[in-house]
């Protein structure tokens, strides 16, 4: 792990905005080049004020930043050169087409116009927007547009790229759809992301390792398997026809913890990875002769850690204030 | 992976910006024709209701040289014997001055919109952004300028000075007034979400812009603190340019050199003071 070229680099940065808002408070990270890096917190946790920090569009109050081997701070322009970002909100220009949004963008990388319409049109292939391409933004759907912000974004072929929120208010179809742009432009293009999300399946399902982030701090860093791992491990169940007790025999089997038998035939228990040790549990038992009815595996989630980890379940606070959220993006977004 | 070079140039992404800028104008028929007409409309209203000169001439019954010596005195005063003429002249610094505000509004909503942040995480130049502003409000006014002077003629506007170098001359002042106005007003958008910020301090310039200058009434005939003012107003040079040119008329400093050379200085400090005013406080 540590030979890998960290290609972000966070120390003790903190923002406070106005000399009043305490919005991050010293958060220290590493993010590995070609990883998918989540951070996954509430609204209000300081997600997207970090990622305006590291964006260069916001100036840290202290802390280092380094983004492409440059300091956010000293070096902005450099940063910039190297990455790329899809914001929280809608920022494709509502008057123009999509096509016209991607040559802006072009432009203000000063890539040239030939190289710059091919690789629009590449983009725009690869998001599935090549028929709306000339028309105007006004008319796209929030999936459509999300796609479009990505393709913008890619424009400078970026080598970092930052997804603040990249499914805020989708239907779970089109938030599916994103996901696999994300995974399939990691693969294609050779892109570190960064991205933002208060999602649990979503940090689960992209990120190779997440930091848990609450009121500005990091409170957890890990995959999401070891975040998991924290909370004791997998939940096995298992049935046997026969009456006798196994407890003995299951606790003797090495990679299983707190076994409990819950009535005449059944027994619950802990083990560090769920797929690796079920085999082992069939196969013992087969060889004494026992014979398996059932068997279920229950992985903890990444909600049951936060809980852990927090106090507060992320659930708790999607629903109502999603749909606020929504809103106001959308509102923002009208003329 | 390949990149591209095209960060040399510092000014790159102006062309593009400027384009999408003027796009929200001239694409929406109703905003364009509204901004284009506003003028003319109050350069009929004001220049023909207010026809000063009639004071002097509606009564018939005057003897011819009573009527004379009331041109006599309209030359004097207005250095034209047109009120019309003289207010037409001013209403060029009115347009720059209304329109100086769209600048900073257009940058307060790509705030609001989320635009600006993605501008800002581009390697594009600060500067750039804030130029972008001002050249647009700039283009605009000149954009006007022009409607209005095709009106103020169809509606009797001399034409014995409307020579090719003199209209430029025109356009080059109001130019510099228009830039002068915008970098200042932009000033007020750039750390706010509030659109109306710009707007409440454009409306409350406006007037007290205009009757401190000469556009409307001559500096002579002000109370002398107020000829102070007025020679500090932008607003008086431009005006004074444009009647030299136009109008042959001299009732300012009468020197187009100084004239110039005062408006350029304005325009000169007003940018450097909104450009890097921005550069260091254009921000999230
Ligand atoms: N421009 C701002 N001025 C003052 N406070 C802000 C500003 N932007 C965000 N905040 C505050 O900072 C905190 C973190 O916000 P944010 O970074 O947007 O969180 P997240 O993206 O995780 O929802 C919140 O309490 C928010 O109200
Ligand atoms: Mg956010």
């Amino acid at each position: 792990m540590s030979e890998r070229e960290v290609i972000i680099k966070v120390r003790n940065l903190e923002k406070i905005y106005n000399g009043v808002v305490h919005a991050v408070k010293g958060i220290s990270f590493d993010v590995y080049r070609g990883e998918i890096f989540g951070l996954l917190g509430p609204n209000g946790a300081g997600k997207s004020t970090t990622i305006k920090m590291l964006t260069t569009v916001l100036k840290p109050t202290s802390g280092i930043a380094e983004v492409c081997g440059y300091d956010v701070a000293k070096h902005p322009v450099e940063v910039r050169r190297c990455i790329s970002v899809v914001p929280q909100e809608y920022t494709s220009d509502e008057d123009l087409t999509g096509f016209e949004n991607m040559m802006l963008m072009a432009s203000l990388y000063g890539i040239p116009k030939a190289e710059a319409e091919k690789r629009a049109w590449e983009l725009l292939e690869m998001v599935n927007l090549k028929d709306a391409a000339n028309r105007k933004v006004e008319t796209y759907s929030g999936g459509m547009r999300r796609r479009l912000e990505i393709a913008m974004s890619l424009i400078n072929r970026p080598k970092v790229l930052f997804l603040d929120e990249p499914t805020l208010g989708l239907d779970v179809q089109t938030r599916a759809a994103i996901w696999e742009y994300i995974r399939k432009l990691k693969e294609e293009y050779d892109i570190t992301i960064l991205l933002t999300t208060h999602y649990m399946e979503e940090a689960d399902s992209l990120c190779n390792r997440i930091a848990i982030i609450d009121h500005g701090k990091i409170v957890k860093i890990g995959s999401p398997d070891e975040l998991k791992a924290l909370l004791g491990g997998d939940i096995i169940e298992i049935s046997i026809a026969e009456k006798e007790d196994i407890s003995e025999i299951l606790s003797k089997i090495p990679a299983v913890r707190e076994v409990k038998k819950l009535d005449t035939s059944t027994y619950r228990m802990k083990v560090e990875s769920g797929e690796k040790v079920a085999p082992q549990i069939i196969e013992t038992i087969l060889q004494r002769g026992f014979h398996v009815i059932k068997l279920s595996m229950a992985k903890p989630t990444l909600d049951e850690v936060y809980l852990e980890l927090t106090g507060r379940s992320l659930r708790d606070e999607e629903g109502g204030e999603d749909m606020w959220r929504l809103r106001m993006t959308l509102r923002r977004a009208r003329r | 992976m390949s990149r591209t070079a095209g960060y040399n140039n510092p000014l790159h992404g102006l062309g593009a910006l400027l384009h999408r800028e003027l796009a929200q104008w001239y694409r929406d028929f109703v905003v364009l024709f509204i901004s284009l007409i506003q003028p003319v409309i109050w350069l009929g209203l004001f220049g023909k209701a207010f026809d000063l000169s009639k004071l002097f001439t509606t009564n018939a019954n005057l003897p011819p040289a009573y009527q004379q010596l009331a041109q006599q005195t309209m030359l004097n005063i207005f250095g034209t014997t047109s009120y019309y003429a003289f207010f037409a002249a001013g209403m060029l610094s009115f347009i720059a001055i209304t329109t100086a505000v769209f600048g900073s509004m257009s940058i307060v909503w790509d705030r609001r919109l989320g635009f600006l942040e993605r501008i800002l995480s581009t390697p594009v130049s600060r500067g750039v952004i804030i130029m972008t502003k001002v050249f647009s409000a700039t283009i605009r006014t000149l954009i006007q300028v022009a409607v209005i002077l095709i009106f103020a003629v169809a509606l009797g506007f001399p034409t014995t000075y409307l020579t090719p170098l003199r209209i430029l001359g025109t356009f080059a002042a109001v130019a510099l007034l228009s830039m002068s106005l915008a970098s200042l007003l932009i000033l007020l958008g750039i750390r706010t979400t509030n659109y109306q910020r710009p707007m409440v301090v454009a409306n409350l310039i406006t007037l007290p812009l205009m009757f401190t200058s000469n556009a409307m009434y001559p500096i002579k005939l002000m109370p002398g603190w107020l000829q102070i003012v007025a020679k500090v107003n932008p607003v008086t040079y431009t005006t004074d340019i444009v009647r030299i040119l136009l109008l042959n008329v001299n009732n300012g400093t009468g020197n187009l050199f100084i004239d110039f050379t005062i408006l350029l200085g304005f325009a000169i400090v007003a940018s450097a003071i909104g450009i890097v005013t921005s550069w260091r406080y254009l921000t999230m």
